[in-house]
């Protein structure tokens, strides 16, 4: 059984339907990634997933349904977004941005230990622990707001279009950090436009193109596929 | 007598109690983006619901120390303005959470007609005198005097600020209101109750407010049911002035404000040849809350600027 089970999601803002009836899903420690063009629907589907948007659709979490839950309850069973354009509380510490991150747990020695793990993933992070989160670089905020959802020891965690906006290397250190993130175990739902990229690093795909699934399989697959490959590779 | 340092004296003691107002302001602003102009209203129903309670014990027990008479006036105003503020968010402004700016804003000025014209049928169109039942000790200082009062108002409203400012900056709670009024959305990511926060914020300001409200009738001996409408502008002034939602600017303008009515009245005598009195002493919070719209309308603190309404 899945970890999440997406059925009939549809999402509209106003009379624009975004998302127009899409099934997904992944399973435990999968990684799995939604990838297609600027405004094909893949934010919405996330913000869908996580009631942050009007959405119909029946979704379940570990067998339970989740869809008309409010945001709060969602994140609290453990789904964590990291949101596009990453969300950082900038006029927060990056120590408090961390602590907001881990706001519902109350095992004082697991969140030491995994604050941690945070800062020894991204040291830099640790080296800048008292300084306001706004006055980062968008690479070190990219490492915050993947570090601050860490912190809450996410069962599910969902990655809102991480590359956006970065430099090429700090692209690369980011998605290498996703890969071991995932080597340790963890299920992760990534929404990227650059396919390349997400293709590589997760073992399944679904394609999406003006609200709707248009194409799904192993990544590896999706890679030689010519649609795909003339879509979004740029060949 | 020194004027300067009396007026100053005055100004702090005033501007202690506008700080406190404005923290009301300036919290829900923060949170909210929305200017509760009902707030100044709930600190005249903290002044009135105190001055009720301490009419009945002193009918009811005459003896009782008068400091323990207001306590206790105290002690039921503030859940009585916490209820209130909590009763206002969750009917007036909740629903219109998603609506244009405008619609709470109006709904705000609203909600402040009603409370006015609630507190005129309860407590009547006349002025309701404060009894003198605290300790009138009258201190000297170079020159200048300092009442028992004037120092306890000093005292009580810079440890609320002192509480306030642990709250928000060491607290679980006071992290999820900081987080908040950064982002509502990614807040909620976070697992914190948007809902229940931003009940706090009003329960917390209205607190506040109940207490500036019998510090306030206190010092000037009275209460009225109008008179939320000016302390509440003035302090709107303040928390302008300090930064609005920023809450070290809303302390630091109602204690600026403060000082710059009480120096303005002692001179302004002096300053027109006698042609304006110290009566004019209104005027300067508006003067200033122009000053700062033209020429800082972040504030002093503030960082942001609220794009219209």
């Amino acid at each position: 059984m899945s970890l999440l089970e997406v059925r009939g999601l549809k999402v509209s803002y106003g009379g624009i339907h975004a998302v127009r009836g899409i099934d997904f899903e992944v399973a435990e420690g999968e990684l799995v990634c939604l990838i297609g063009a600027n405004g094909a629907g893949k934010s919405s589907s996330l913000k869908g997933i996580l009631g942050m948007v009007h959405a119909s659709s029946t979704i379940h979490f570990d067998g339970a349904r989740i869809s008309g839950l409010p945001t709060h309850t969602i994140a609290g069973l453990g789904i964590s977004l990291v949101p596009e354009g990453r969300g950082v509380f900038a006029r927060l510490t990056v120590g408090e941005n961390l602590d907001m991150g881990a706001f519902l747990r109350k095992d004082h020695p697991g969140i030491r230990a995994d604050l941690d793990k945070v800062y020894s993933l991204f040291p830099r992070l640790a080296e800048r622990r008292t300084q306001l989160a706004g006055t980062l670089s968008g690479g070190e905020q990219q490492m915050l707001a993947i570090g601050r959802a860490l912190m809450s020891r996410p069962r599910l965690l969902l990655l809102d279009e991480p590359s956006m906006g970065l430099a090429p290397l700090m692209v690369r250190k980011i998605y290498e950090t996703i890969a071991s993130i995932a080597q340790e175990g963890a299920t992760i739902l990534l929404v990227e436009q650059n396919a390349n990229l997400a293709l590589k690093i997760s073992q399944r795909a679904y394609v999406m193109e003006s609200g709707m699934v248009t194409l799904s399989g192993a990544s590896p697959d999706l890679i030689k596929d010519s649609q795909v490959r003339a879509a979004y590779l740029g060949e | 007598m020194d004027i300067f340092l009396q007026q100053l004296i005055n100004g702090l003691v005033l501007g202690s109690i506008y700080a406190l107002v404005a923290l009301g302001y300036t919290m829900v602003y923060g949170i909210l983006e929305l200017i509760n102009f009902a707030h100044g209203e709930v600190t005249m129903i903290g002044a009135m619901v105190a001055l009720s309670v301490i009419g009945l014990l002193l009918g009811a027990m005459p003896e009782l120390p008068g400091i323990l008479v207001v306590l206790a006036g105290v002690l039921v105003a503030i859940p009585a303005c916490m209820l209130l503020g909590y009763a206002i968010e969750k009917i007036a402004y909740r629903p219109l959470r998603k609506a244009p700016r405008l619609a709470p804003l109006i709904t705000a000025i609203g909600v402040s007609i009603i409370l006015q014209n609630v507190a005129m049928l309860v407590w009547g169109r006349q002025y309701v005198s404060f009894p003198r039942i605290l300790p009138e000790g009258r201190h000297e200082i170079w020159g200048a005097h300092i009442t028992d009062l004037q120092i306890f108002i000093v005292v009580l409203s810079l440890s609320v600020m002192a509480s306030l400012w642990l709250l928000v900056q060491r607290t679980r709670l006071g992290r999820a209101m900081r987080a908040t009024a950064q982002s509502k959305e990614v807040a909620a990511l976070m697992g914190v109750n948007v809902d229940k926060v931003i009940s706090a914020t009003f329960l917390i300001g209205s607190a506040i407010a109940a207490i500036a409200g019998v510090m306030v009738s206190a010092y000037y001996g009275l209460a009225h049911y109008y008179m939320g409408f000016l302390l509440g502008l003035k302090a709107f002034s303040a928390a302008v002035l300090g930064g609005i939602g920023n809450i070290a600017g809303a302390m630091l303008g109602g204690m600026l404000l403060g000082m710059i009515e009480a120096l303005g009245a002692g001179y302004i005598g002096d300053l027109t040849g006698g042609f304006l009195g110290s009566h004019y002493q209104d005027v300067f919070a508006f003067f200033v809350l122009i000053l700062v719209l033209v020429f800082r309308p972040s504030g002093l603190l503030g960082e942001r600027v609220a794009s219209r309404a």
